[in-house]
């Protein structure tokens, strides 16, 4: 029976998670260097168009079509076979599953671009492209089926994401730190300054990406309801609190608080909500950002540290932040908030949900490990991933698009 | 003729400008420049990481004078830009063999 509040709802919530692909673009072109701004921005832009025709044609039928095994959804609703504006018994059922679709669509297209700050500025533009096709087929679609797919066997044994801490964030960011491995940093990685080119910019990217988040989480209910609201709250209390929490370390730490330090905490904080959102409270939402605050400036400092040029933080920031939240979903999730949910430690639900999501963890950052690393690896020794040394001093605007940002 | 190239601090050009203005220098080019002295770098910090920046920004003042204003103009600038600080800047005077008006085609000192 559809429901028009709910329609309505989640159209505008798809609309709302696709905006934040163009305001990650500007989030990470800000950070890069001026010659790569417009290679950097193609990267994110892009995914649009190839994630998009893979999903309505694959993807959405891998990720959400009829399950074989537990494992992956058939092909049987290749190129939306059945997807029509009635709705699903499985998903959603107050909405059109064409709604649905979409609204997942964008899911699948923001997920290969996070993953595209980790090897920022030196990776050739085909090769890139076919590896985020083959990634989106490999490792989105079936972790997507796994979890939120009817049958799919992690959300089967009870391992909870309500909106993309394991789809989403852990899955990019592992795939961020398999790219810096096997890519390899940016020539003059520790002796060349980095400098972000236009803060500016990633602030206006910030404000987008926060905007859509309402979408991305408070979608995530799949109707107008009271968990829709819950996680619309639960969203902008730990992005504030993340922004409050980084600011602040920064400040203590290094004498000044900085714009990039608060849009830093505020994203750590949204993408480590994400998998919670729709489970917690508003007291334990802002516990949650001030966690992800915390944990993801020592990841980002750990970094340097250990000499990997994750260019822009993919790894420390939505790579830690959703594995953090969805392991503190264990702890703060209360059937109080959201019947529909579970109790976890501080509920009085003891350790088991703590369990399925630790779970979770390894069972998703393990195979997304494992698989990225081979097509990676694949993609490398038979067209080469990396720019010419001469390219990547001209800059990846000029050399692999034709173009230049600022003339 | 003498050309005075002076290299200050950014935000001191408005002040040097108006004191030249007052003893009536006509002209002057002006250009946003980067570099270090024993000033060297700063620091700045991204994400908490420390990056230290060589070339800092500076304004390179460029007039061309008669012999008989440098020593009143480079005192100007040097009192003008002066803070005390480090990396006040520099001046530097250089010899010059012509000057031309393109509009007029007059040289020299009626050029100036």
């Amino acid at each position: 029976m559809i429901n028009a509040a709910d329609t309505a709802f989640i159209l505008a919530a798809a609309g709302l998670v696709l905006l934040m692909t163009p305001g990650l673009a500007l989030f990470y072109a800000g950070m890069v260097r001026s010659e790569n701004v417009l290679g950097t921005i193609m990267q994110s832009l892009i995914m649009i168009s190839i994630i998009s025709i893979e999903w309505v044609y694959i993807g959405y039928s891998l990720s959400f079509g009829p399950d074989i095994g537990g494992v992956i959804g058939d092909l049987s609703w290749f190129a939306l076979r059945g997807v029509t504006t009635a709705p699903s018994a499985d998903y959603a059922s107050t909405i059109p599953q064409l709604v649905f679709m979409i609204y997942q669509c964008m899911f699948a297209v923001i997920t290969p671009a996070l993953i595209t700050g980790a090897f920022a500025e030196r990776v050739r533009f085909a090769p890139f492209a076919l590896f985020s096709l083959l990634w989106a087929i490999l490792v989105y679609n079936p972790v997507c089926h796994w979890i939120w797919g009817s049958g799919g066997w992690l959300g089967k044994i009870g391992v909870l994401d309500f909106a993309g801490g394991l789809v989403v964030h852990a899955t990019c960011g592992v795939a961020a730190l398999v790219a810096v491995m096997i890519i390899g940093p940016r020539r003059g990685h520790g002796k060349v300054n980095f400098l972000p080119h236009n803060l500016p910019m990633t602030m206006l990217g910030t404000g987008l990406l926060w905007f859509g988040w309402f979408g991305f989480n408070g979608g995530s209910a799949l109707a107008a309801d009271g968990v829709a609201a819950t996680a619309f709250v639960a969203t902008h209390l730990a992005g504030m609190a993340g922004m409050a929490m980084w600011t602040v370390l920064e400040w203590l730490k290094l004498g000044k608080p900085t714009t990039l330090g608060a849009a830093s905490g505020a994203i750590s904080g949204l993408a480590t909500i994400t998998p919670a959102a729709g489970f917690v409270g508003p007291n334990a939402a802002v516990i949650i950002g001030l966690i992800a605050g915390l944990v993801c400036y020592y990841a980002v400092n750990l970094k340097a540290r250990l000499q990997f040029d994750d260019s822009l933080d993919v790894v420390g920031i939505h790579g830690v932040g959703g594995l953090t939240g969805t392991l503190l979903l264990g702890v703060f999730a209360s059937r109080a908030v959201n019947p529909g949910g579970v109790d976890g430690l501080l509920a009085g639900g003891g350790l088991d949900q703590l369990f399925y999501q630790g779970l979770g963890i390894v069972v998703v950052c393990g195979y997304t490990f494992v698989m990225s690393w081979l097509i990676l690896k694949g993609i490398d020794r038979w067209l080469g991933l990396r720019v010419s040394v001469e390219a990547e001093t001209q800059g990846l605007d000029y050399t692999e698009h034709s173009e230049t940002a600022y003339n | 003729m003498k050309k005075i190239e002076a290299i200050i601090k950014t935000f001191k050009l408005d002040e040097v400008k108006e004191a030249l203005t007052g003893i009536d220098i006509k002209g002057m080019t002006v250009t946003e420049v980067k570099g270090y002295g024993r000033q060297k770098g700063h620091t700045e910090v991204y994400r908490g990481a420390e990056y230290v920046v060589d070339f800092i920004p500076k304004i390179k003042i460029e007039l061309i004078v008669n012999d008989d204003q440098v020593d009143q103009v480079v005192q100007l600038i040097v009192k003008e830009a002066r803070t005390g600080k480090i990396g006040d800047g520099k001046i530097f005077v250089l010899p010059v063999e012509q000057v031309v008006r393109v509009r007029t085609g007059e040289v020299d000192t009626e050029a100036i």
